[in-house]
């Protein structure tokens, strides 16, 4: 019976370990993150971000987000709803970790976009048809092209504003941030700095709700 | 024999097995909570220790009047000794002793990325080496122990 015991004693001790070691490294994680959010705002929302909401918002979402990332995309129609169900509350930062091979092109396309006024559409854009211009978690960017013309944006102009260095440093920038912040997959989700507790739709409704309580 | 004591032999069993159950949990912290995407050389010896655990732990329960069952040995060791060359070579690729191109691991996570030192020159692939070790090392003492 003594070795048994000893067996399982060990085992529940082992997990009993493992468990609190996570839940201490998420919370000094998520405390950590906080501090980048409050002491260094600009990691979390650059002046580069777009932006999508009321300026004066008190909570703000900050998605970090790959145009070739499937999640993404089927997180895209819930969360601008979660948004839309709180008006004049919720600012929207959209920022990139483009992890997918090649999806610096969709990046640079969206970002030439918004230069034409027409980021959003060209997010949905993207985002709808993305089963079309990826495979196998690659890009095809030549397949990207055919469906601008789509959406009224004038294709040379994009082709010319994505040769500008300053999207390549944009990049950079965001990959920088999300590493920062802890964000290493995606989509990334942070409001008011604060990571969710963990992955799903209903946590980031939940923070957002607790988030919209304890600003409003 | 009496055989509810804890005797050497069992407990040099049941050191390899928490060696073993250490490891498997802590890698899995590595990835799942902390976030570190595990490179193909990483999952190679995650196959080799994940199966030790319930191996080694099946091995320890009493059997045909027997405080533990001998023959773990001859089940345990070949996962061991695989583990610990595919540790090895992780090791040597990391600390840059074979170039990086030499590697099967050109896509998605690098072999040779540098995630956590611990101490200032523990890296993970050389705990895992060193997990490694000492449990082929447990394992043949207690081949040896049973043996004579």
């Amino acid at each position: 019976m003594k070795k048994k015991t000893v067996l399982l004693v060990s085992v529940i001790a082992m997990l009993g370990i493992f468990a609190a070691a996570a839940w201490w490294f998420q919370s000094r994680q998520s405390e950590r993150i906080g501090t980048i959010a409050t002491e260094h705002s600009s990691t979390l929302v650059p002046d580069h971000a777009m932006r999508v909401g009321p300026k004066g918002a008190r909570v703000v979402l900050v998605e970090f987000f790959d145009p070739a990332c499937e999640t993404c995309a089927s997180f895209h129609r819930p969360v601008k709803e979660l948004i839309a169900a709180h008006p004049d509350k919720v600012l929207h930062v959209l920022r990139y970790a483009p992890f997918h091979h090649g999806s610096e092109v969709p990046v640079k396309i969206l970002e030439a976009a918004r230069r034409q006024n027409k980021y959003w559409e060209t997010l949905e854009l993207l985002f709808f048809s993305q089963r079309r211009w990826t495979s196998h978690h690659k890009v095809k960017s030549e397949l990207i092209w055919p469906l601008l013309p789509d959406i009224g944006l004038d294709v040379e102009r994009i082709r010319t504003d994505m040769r500008d260095p300053a999207l390549d440093a944009l990049i950079k920038q965001d990959l920088a941030d999300a590493a920062t912040l802890g964000i290493r997959k995606t989509p990334g989700f942070l409001v008011n700095g604060k990571p969710l507790p963990s992955f799903g739709l209903k946590q980031l409704k939940d923070l957002i709700e607790s988030e919209i309580e304890a600003n409003y | 024999m009496e055989s509810e004591e804890l005797d050497t032999n069992w407990l040099i069993l049941f050191g390899a097995w928490l060696l073993t159950s250490v490891a498997a949990l802590g890698s899995l912290f590595f990835s799942e909570v902390m976030d570190f995407a595990p490179c193909s050389l990483c999952w190679y010896q995650r196959i080799f220790m994940y199966p030790l655990v319930l191996v080694l732990g099946v091995g320890l329960m009493p059997v045909d009047g027997k405080p533990f069952d001998g023959k773990v040995v001859r089940y345990g060791l070949p996962l061991a000794v695989g583990g610990w060359l595919m540790a090895l070579y992780h090791t040597l690729l990391y600390e840059g002793f074979i170039p990086e191109s030499a590697a099967p691991c050109s896509q998605g996570v690098s072999c040779s990325e540098d995630y956590i030192e611990l101490l200032g020159f523990l890296s993970i692939p050389m705990l895992s080496l060193l997990a490694f070790t000492a449990i082929v090392m447990s394992l043949l003492l207690l081949r040896k122990r049973i043996n004579s």
